[in-house]
């Protein structure tokens, strides 16, 4: 799928950006919309839930979960570098890494929910509190693990052999999705464990 | 040549005599990913939800037509006005003005097809699904009453109204969820056009040369991808609230009803400019083509787009003047709902300029045009006239305000798309629509556009609050309700000649050609209807009207441009 | 513009559109003035309707020129450059654009939206931020599906669904403001001749405020659909003279005594009145009867209506509507108590005696 257009116009190459990445600059365009408004959600209603624990009573601040996310996306980086140049063993390594790091993100997600929900009794429908914060992290657990399940899809297929340094531009397309929902992460991160608590 | 022959559109470019079964027929348009058939079907569904849609109106306006009216019980009236105004905006406006970019834009543009072909599939089938469910509401829902439940909740679906404290049953959840379903269709169709218009465009068709239309699908699609998100978010929230016990608009545990009217218009009132923005595409390459002069100002007319895309996205609190926001927060939006009338002002010049000093044929496109010029004209002015909050402390909520949306939306767009029907049916069809039938259907719609919604001004000014199922004689509304009705019937009919029109000329219209309008953009360049693959050979343009730098060689656009 | 280049025709076309505009809004005016119950947005009651009024006749003049304006551009354009029969077969001349067209255009647009905004901005900060003068009348509405319910903090009492407001004096004004809470859904007060309408909205208050000039029957009805009998949600407001006023005060202000004789039909109907589930919805002050459901109906009598304003409040409507409230009001949240004949008859003699 290259989209580097081989016509001439003039005399030199008509060229126009690639589909893939236009196609998914706008798909970011739109989930960070829906992402915007939970952030305001959450925003507004802080200090406003008649009842039931505050942030600073029961957050506590993922410091190790956000160092794997926010290193997943330099591996992912440099994994995409990797299968530009044809190094097939560095990809596979590095995308491993970013897939593990991704999963290890999720299941420290659902840790921190456990202890919330069992040991600090807030629930999704506690006060306002538990509503934005399990919406907004939930909705950005549920992009992760979307996320997840291309880095599997990418991953079986390059271990398949399926995988070829010609497919390195459509693996960069989705490698922007997975830095965008890292990007909302340090987004939720600051709005919901910074300026929240 | 079989690609000239008139074809049913469902053929493959072959030659009649191959003989496709009705089973074949069908079967190549439920897996097509063609961006021409996807269009008509887009189109096609449309037009279906439009009778619906209708039927749903003239059911309130039977209601409405006298005080105390018993035709309709009041929940039946509540859910009338929410499924049309519902049906309308998303099964009806969006999927007919879709139907018409995801048709055009590729052949306007010189290409094949569009960025995503089996993205567009989805797209169209996720949206007509969500039709599909929405109106099983009425067999599937519970409601309050009980008995078979279309929702009620109006077409914004307030807070705390649709909590499910006041509205039980799942009718609420029938407009949640199949309007959710459709924003993943509207989303992946914005996406599909921003593609292909930045990456697809023919050699020489720089973004500077490309038609007017192809740029305003490219602002509308951009908007969408900002403005039907947060509908997509807000209905997200209230599916928490619904059934997980969440508090997003819960009023009783600190949420704020508020919130929900911020986030829906912050939605709302952009997508009004998503739906219009394409009138103004199709009004753009109408009226020059029939005042055979270009488009006087293409660069302000697109700047004055994109400005309207932005500056639409400031304007929402203007439906919110009454709720009780400060006195400066009113203001404020008084000044960006004022400032967007400026560009679109701007645009009326600019149509008038490309009309003033040409030759003005008057077939039924333009006759069309021209109504949308002076109907837009005053549906814009009596914007303004709500922009200013204190004069919308009383008009608002009130028929004043519909009047006024029902003339952009009728008066503006739905005209804008019947001369967009009656300009590009040869090309997709490969016949003329009637000029006789048309011109009926000009004239009867005009007349009864105007019977009813000049007159549906006057209940507004009268203190006619909207939504409700029935009103109190001695106000001195029930003659000027009458009144409306009668136009309804009267638009009903023109309607009639324009399903038969399209009817009778897909069977026995004049053969089209593939220029019938001495028209200039790359879709006139191809027979009608145009093969699957567009074009033979990729085009290269040099101007914004290649077909005039064809037509007339010694006197090129590009040497003026 | 150059009015000589014009058929005389299209120039008395225009000229009778701006005259018959300017004819209708002075009509509706005047047909409004006639009548006090009247809805007209234009003929105004109150400070608040006035200042509204006064700026919508100014939007409306503005929006009035440019409509003549452009219009009759439109109108001249679409036929004098229209293609004739007998017409030279080549194009016209292709002009591309023009950059002073665009600035003016631009420019005097943008002057207007200014003119028009300050003059706004000025009408919103006068009627919303408005002081309360000594002599205020405070009342608290609460939006109910489908009734209001209004409250006296300063006299101490609750009625329902007929306001009373004493006319207010421009020389010692005794405005009424009022402060818009909801039990329930959205609604919204709007009652055109005395105030624009401001909207009730849960754990949300809202104030509004008027100072009609004349006595007499205001009407208006609930603007924002709040669920099944949002249309019959109708407002009556009474503009009382002060001494009027300060008679219906005294009255709403006194409990009914338990000692106060009743007909045996009506002590009956007191009895199943406490004793079923009419106590639960609706409050009688000095009875047992505290519920703040419904209505309050302590001085049922003292008002013409019932149901908010949907019927005449006469005994044959009070019976039928205690046996049956769907019959007027489908979907009002009142149920059928399934009351026998016999106990509908001592109910609505017991209501007919809250005066």
């Amino acid at each position: 799928m290259s989209a580097i257009s081989t016509t001439l116009y003039a005399g030199r190459p008509w060229t126009l950006p690639s589909r893939g990445r236009v196609g998914m600059f706008c798909l970011i365009t739109a989930e960070a919309a829906i992402f915007t408004i939970f952030v305001v959600a959450y925003l507004f209603y802080l200090g406003k839930s008649v009842s039931g624990p505050t942030p600073r009573q029961v957050l506590d601040v993922p410091i190790f979960n956000t160092i794997c996310l926010l290193s997943s996306s330099l591996t992912i980086h440099f994994a995409d570098r990797a299968l530009d140049r044809g190094r097939m063993a560095a990809f596979k390594v590095l995308w491993f890494l970013t897939l593990a790091l991704g999963a290890i993100f999720l299941i420290g997600t659902g840790r921190e929910w456990d202890r919330l929900i069992y040991t600090s009794g807030l629930t999704i429908s506690t006060n306002l509190f538990g509503t934005t914060y399990y919406s907004l992290v939930g909705l950005h657990a549920f992009h992760v693990a979307v996320g997840l399940l291309g880095l599997g899809l990418v991953m079986a297929l390059a271990l398949t052999s399926k995988l070829k340094q010609e497919h390195a531009g459509r693996v960069g397309v989705f490698s922007l999705y997975w830095h965008f929902v890292d990007a909302v992460w340090v987004v939720v991160f600051t709005v919901v464990y910074i300026l929240g608590r | 040549m079989a690609s000239d022959s008139i074809s049913l559109p469902g053929s493959i470019g072959l030659p009649r005599d191959a003989g496709s079964t009705w089973l074949e027929t069908l079967h190549e348009w439920v897996i097509t990913v063609d961006h021409k058939k996807l269009g008509l079907m887009y189109i096609g569904s449309a037009l279906i939800f439009l009778v619906i849609g209708g039927i749903e109106a003239a059911i309130m306006r039977i209601q409405l037509a006298v005080a105390h009216g018993q035709f309709v019980s009041p929940e039946v009236f509540n859910r009338m006005f929410t499924m049309h105004g519902t049906t309308m905006i998303f099964f009806v406006a969006m999927t007919v003005l879709f139907g018409f970019g995801i048709y055009l834009v590729p052949l306007m543009i010189g290409t094949r097809d569009m960025a995503f072909p089996r993205l567009n599939a989805w797209g169209f089938w996720m949206t007509l699904f969500a039709a599909l469910l929405f109106y099983f509401s009425f067999v599937g829902g519970d409601g309050l009453s009980g008995a078979g439940g279309a929702p009620d909740v109006g077409w914004w679906a307030y807070a705390p109204l649709t909590s499910p404290a006041f509205s039980r049953g799942h009718s609420t959840d029938y407009w949640t969820i199949a309007l959710l379903v459709a924003g993943f269709g509207t989303v992946a169709t914005a996406v599909n056009l921003v593609a292909t218009i930045v990456t697809m465009r023919c050699p020489g068709m720089t973004l500077g040369k490309m038609p007017l239309l192809a740029w305003m699908y490219l602002v509308m699609s951009g908007m969408l991808l900002f403005t039907i998100t947060p509908l997509t978010a807000a209905q997200l929230m209230l599916m928490v609230d619904r059934y997980l016990g969440g508090h997003f608009f819960d009023t009783q545990a600190g949420g704020s009803a508020v919130i929900w009217m911020h986030f829906f218009w912050i939605f709302g009132h952009p997508e009004v400019y998503v739906l219009i923005i394409p009138a103004f595409a199709f009004i753009s390459e109408i009226v020059p083509v029939f005042s055979r002069k270009p488009i006087f100002g293409y660069p302000i007319m697109v700047a004055a787009t994109v400005a309207i895309g932005f500056v639409s996205m400031s304007v929402w609190a203007h439906h919110m003047y009454t709720v009780g926001m400060a006195s400066y927060s009113s203001a404020f939006f008084v000044l960006t709902t004022m400032a967007v009338g400026i560009p679109t002002g701007i645009k009326i010049f600019n149509w008038l300029g490309t009309m003033w000093g040409g030759k003005i044929h008057y077939d039924v496109p333009m006759m069309f045009a021209l109504g949308f010029l002076f109907q837009f004209l005053i549906a814009g002015l009596t914007g303004i006239m709500l922009s200013s909050a204190p004069f919308d402390w009383q008009l608002g909520g009130s028929y004043f305000v519909v009047a006024h949306f029902h003339y952009v939306i009728v008066g503006g767009i739905l005209f804008s798309l019947f001369g967009a029907f009656y300009y590009w049916y040869p090309k997709m069809t490969g016949r003329m629509l009637n000029e006789t039938l048309g011109k009926w259907h000009f004239w009867l719609f005009l007349i009864g556009f105007h019977v009813t919604f000049d007159v549906m001004h006057i209940p507004g000014i009268l203190g006619m609050p909207r939504r409700i199922y029935t009103y109190e004689p001695g106000r001195g509304w029930e003659q000027w309700n009458l009144i409306v009705s009668i136009g309804a019937v009267i638009q009903t009919v023109a309607i009639l000649f324009f399903v038969v029109n399209m009817i009778w000329s897909y069977f026995r219209g004049r053969p089209a050609g593939k220029d019938p309008w001495d028209a200039w953009t790359l879709e006139w360049a191809v027979s009608s209807p145009p093969p699957v693959y567009n074009f033979a050979v990729l085009p290269e343009v040099m101007s914004r009207r290649p077909l005039w730098d064809i037509k007339h060689p010694e006197d090129p656009d590009w040497k003026y441009e | 513009m150059r009015i000589a280049s014009w058929t005389s025709l299209e120039l008395r076309h225009l000229l009778k559109l701006a005259g018959a505009w300017m004819l209708a809004a002075r009509c509706f005016a005047q047909s409004g003035a006639q009548s006090s119950s009247s809805t007209n947005i234009f003929a105004p009651a109150s400070t608040p309707a006035d200042a509204i009024f006064g700026l919508s006749i100014f939007v409306l003049a503005v929006t009035g020129v440019i409509f003549a304006i452009v219009f009759g551009l439109l109108l001249y354009a679409a036929i004098r450059f229209r293609r004739r029969p007998n017409d030279d077969p080549r194009e016209p001349l292709q002009i591309y654009g023009s950059d002073q067209l665009e600035l003016a255009w631009t420019v005097i647009p943008v002057l207007i939206v200014i003119v028009l905004f300050m003059t706004s901005a000025r009408v919103i900060h006068a009627v919303q931020d408005a002081r309360r003068p000594k002599g205020t009348i405070e009342v608290v509405v609460i939006g109910h599906q489908f009734w209001w319910e209004y409250r006296y903090p300063q006299y101490g009492f609750v009625t329902a669904n007929e306001l009373h407001v004493p006319v207010s004096d421009p020389a010692h004004p005794t405005p009424t403001f009022l402060e818009l809470r909801s039990a329930d859904t959205d609604h919204s007060f709007w009652i055109p001749v005395l105030a624009g309408k401001t909207d009730l909205i849960p754990n949300h208050p809202n104030s509004m405020w008027i100072d009609p000039h004349g006595a007499g029957l205001y009407l208006g009805q609930c603007a924002q659909y709040c669920g099944t009998q949002h249309a019959k949600m109708l407002l009556r407001a009474y503009v009382d003279s002060p001494a009027e006023f300060d008679r219906w005060v005294q009255a709403q202000q006194k409990t009914v005594r338990e000692d106060t004789p009743l007909s045996p039909v009506a002590l009956e109907g007191r009895r199943v009145f406490n004793s079923t589930a009419c106590v639960n919805c609706h409050a009688i002050s000095g009875t047992a009867a505290e519920g703040r459901v419904g209505p309050d109906l302590t001085h049922l009598m003292s008002r013409e209506t019932i149901a908010s304003g949907v019927t005449p409040n006469t005994a044959a409507n009070l019976r039928r509507w205690v046996q049956n409230p769907a019959a007027f009001k489908p979907g009002s949240l009142m149920p059928s108590m399934n009351l026998t004949d016999k106990e509908v008859d001592e109910v609505t003699a017991y209501l007919l005696t809250l005066h």
